[in-house]
């Protein structure tokens, strides 16, 4: 069993957790995943490591509750536990040699575009971060950022907060104006990340992306994780999650994300009317 | 007196149309008198053959003359001084391939039924004695046994028996690996598997779920951690897949997901969150047991159709007789002849059709099979909205990527000496790491003669 040891809300949706995990804690990396499972009969969830401390024994974690496993664990407090917290898995962002990298993360991925960001930061490269969100309200970790970024761009959808627009944006204003960075990692939604490779192909910048299909072991047992990459297949649990942005087949893999779409809204439906219930019977 | 009818005493079975439907064990197992009855077949040779014909060497017709004289207590003692896991080989061995295979009865008739009669042994005792092992006083020295399977579990019963402080390591969340995540509840229930992980823990082995080895530890570390010895039996889990077009499409999986999802997260059950594909018609390909496993998991989920595409003749099909034999009588399909060349899907992504060409066989290949030969121009279509990709595996490369010296061949496969060592001193290995795929049998063969070596080097130092 792991405990949770602290938990902060960082937006209405969004949630941090940090979970007592010495074994994780010891080796984790930036760029690492772990899987976790609430109870018995929860499903395997893996995510993104956000953060760890190694003289502690804990591993922090960031979660947008959007199905109903992270809404499940979204609904637990400090001091609860979970049955199953297992990693690290995959392999860590690369930051060896890299002098100049610019960081994009959108949304929830931010959280683990930050520990990669620190990562190139204390491997001594120089490092601009572009972090895009909806709108003010759901912005996340900017003073973490402002804290590791040489240069730090806030940009969000409506414009309530730093400048409007997307990501993409400022990252080709940067590539135009002939910023030559040793690579671009972009962490975020799938389509986020499409567009980000989209922008920096002419360029010929080098761009890794971080892949988080469904998964099951996390081990290369079961496949389930497999993306089709510069026209080989390759399993994100064990050969990534980051892979060459440029080569990675994204249409596929939007594809395969939403295999169990359908059945997740249901679930995560009834999941709510059950707590629903549950809440009027209470107040009854 | 001897019983001398030719065939083997019945064992009762599910109705298979009720059984194609439900999770519950197919074979429902003998009562004492069905039992002894089925013992008094047995001769009691005095050079018995089948005992050769057992990787484990159960002592046979000892066992089998305590059950005819209703000493099931005695009888199980005897199995268990060579077997620790009976309750699983009784289900789950090949023996019409090993002991069975050698019995003098077979000549004329039926052989013994060796296997059920052991499961029955296994069973009348964990029902009705189930004596936790007690623990042997420790000698101190620490022994890591990576991977919780058949050889694993093996490994660690015998070492823990000599005394030896053993941690066993599972990567996933339940000790049993294979016999857990792989082969169905209706063959081999999994309370059966965590009632022998529970005695392990009497016998004092440390159970350790979640442990990667390879990632959350390595090889090396566990030697720095004060391990004086590491036996490897993590198993051969890393699926193939064909490499046609359309296996990116939805609804198309390794057998490994799709028993995954089914046994260890029981997909099947409402009360658990584990997704799976909801199917009307699936093909298997491959003809091993783990495809007709996954037929059978395919048909109990509700599929209107399972076909199990296998590009060999039946004859050919490496799966046991029986498992066929199930798998028939629960309405699954064979296609056999018959190679996908192409995975069609709709405009939404999902496997609608599989492409597949005739083939026929030709002159034997260096698996002494016949080779399979493309019929030309005579491909076809047959509608399924699920594929489950049944093509065999292979170790899984975590282990020997992450540690120094750690040799493996061609396959994969680690590389041991006479003595089950790697080419990593003090690392030994056995089970399907070594092997590649093979059976729960030969993998418990190597876990026992894995920790006889790992109690001959440790003694040696």
């Amino acid at each position: 069993m792991f405990k949770i040891v602290h938990k902060r809300e960082l937006n209405a949706n969004v949630t941090l957790m940090e979970i007592e995990a010495p074994f994780v804690a010891r080796k984790a990396k930036a760029g690492q995943f772990i899987i976790f499972r609430i109870d018995e009969k929860g499903e395997r969830v893996p995510l993104t490591i956000a953060g760890y401390d190694r003289e502690k024994g804990t591993v922090t974690i960031i979660f947008q509750k959007v199905g109903f496993a992270t809404i499940a664990l979204g609904a637990l407090n400090e001091g609860d536990y979970i049955q199953d917290f297992v990693g690290p898995l995959g392999k860590p962002t690369d930051v060896e040699g890299k002098k100049k990298v610019c960081v994009v993360g959108g949304g929830v991925g931010c959280a683990i575009a930050l520990p990669s960001a620190k990562a190139f930061k204390e491997a001594g490269a120089e490092v601009t971060v572009i972090v895009g969100f909806r709108s003010k309200d759901i912005v996340i970790l900017e003073d973490e950022f402002k804290a590791c970024a040489d240069n730090l761009i806030l940009m969000t959808d409506d414009g309530s907060y730093g400048r409007h627009g997307l990501v993409t944006q400022p990252l080709q204003e940067l590539l135009e104006a002939g910023e030559e960075f040793d690579e671009v990692l972009a962490i975020g939604p799938v389509p986020m990340m499409k567009f980000v490779c989209k922008t920096t192909q002419p360029f010929g910048t080098h761009t890794m992306v971080s892949l988080n299909p469904i998964m099951v072991d996390g081990t290369g047992m079961c496949g389930g994780c497999r993306v089709t990459v510069g026209g080989e297949t390759k399993f994100a649990c064990v050969d990534g999650p980051e892979f060459d942005g440029h080569q990675v087949d994204f249409a596929e893999l939007m594809n395969r994300n939403s295999l169990y779409r359908t059945r997740e809204a249901e679930v995560t439906h009834n999941h709510a009317c059950r707590i629903d219930a549950m809440g009027k019977q209470l107040i009854k | 007196m001897a019983n001398m009818t030719l065939v083997k005493t019945p064992m009762p079975e599910q109705d298979p149309q009720i059984r194609a439907r439900n999770f519950k064990e197919v074979a429902l197992g003998y009562t004492a008198e069905m039992a002894i009855e089925e013992a008094n077949r047995c001769l009691g040779c005095k050079n018995p053959k089948c005992v050769e014909g057992c990787p484990v060497n159960v002592r046979i017709p000892e066992f089998i003359k305590k059950v005819q004289e209703g000493d099931f207590k005695a009888a199980y003692e005897i199995i268990t001084s060579t077997n620790a896991l009976p309750a699983l080989s009784g289900r789950v061995c090949p023996q019409e391939s090993q002991c069975e295979a050698k019995c003098v009865r077979g000549i004329k008739g039926e052989p013994v039924a060796i296997g059920r009669l052991e499961r029955f042994v296994a069973d009348w005792y964990r029902e009705n004695v189930n004596e936790m092992p007690s623990k042997v006083p420790s000698n101190g020295i620490k022994v890591a046994v990576v991977g919780s399977g058949p050889a694993g579990m093996t490994a660690a019963s015998d070492l823990a028996k000599k005394g030896y402080a053993v941690t066993m390591f599972e990567a996933l969340h339940t000790a049993g690996g294979v016999l857990v995540y792989g082969i169905p509840e209706f063959r081999l229930p999994k309370a059966i598997v965590a009632n022998e992980v529970e005695k392990l823990k009497a016998q004092g082995v440390e159970v350790m779920t979640n442990m990667v080895i390879g990632r959350v530890l390595t090889i090396d570390e566990l030697f720095e951690m004060g391990y004086k010895a590491v036996f490897v039996g993590s198993g051969a889990g890393l699926p193939m897949f064909m490499n046609i077009p359309g296996e990116s499409l939805k609804g198309v999986m390794s057998a490994n997901e799709y028993l995954t999802r089914t046994n260890l997260m029981k997909a099947y059950d409402e009360s658990y969150d584990t997704p799976i594909v909801q199917s009307k018609a699936v093909a298997v390909v491959g003809g091993g047991n783990v495809a007709m496993d996954a037929a059978r998991c395919a048909m109990r989920l509700g599929a209107e159709h399972v076909y199990v595409v296998y590009r060999r003749g039946e004859a050919e099909m490496p799966a046991r007789l029986e498992e066929k034999h199930h798998a028939k009588e629960e309405g699954i399909e064979f296609m056999t002849l018959c190679n996908p060349t192409e995975i069609l899907g709709d405009e939404n992504g999902r496997a609608c059709g599989m492409k597949c060409i005739r083939m026929e066989l030709g002159e034997p290949d260096a698996s002494g099979r016949r080779r399979p030969i493309e019929v030309p121009n005579s491909e076809f279509v047959i509608d399924v909205d699920t594929v489950i990709m049944s093509l065999g595996t292979s170790p899984n490369p975590l282990i020997r990527s992450t540690t120094p010296g750690l040799e493996t061949n061609r396959k994969g496969c680690l590389i041991v000496n006479e003595n089950e060592m790697t080419t990593r001193d003090g690392v030994f290995a056995g089970g399907d790491a070594v092997t590649g795929a093979a059976t729960v049998i030969l993998a418990m063969g190597a876990g026992k003669k894995g920790a006889e070596a790992i109690d001959k080097y440790l003694q040696g130092k």
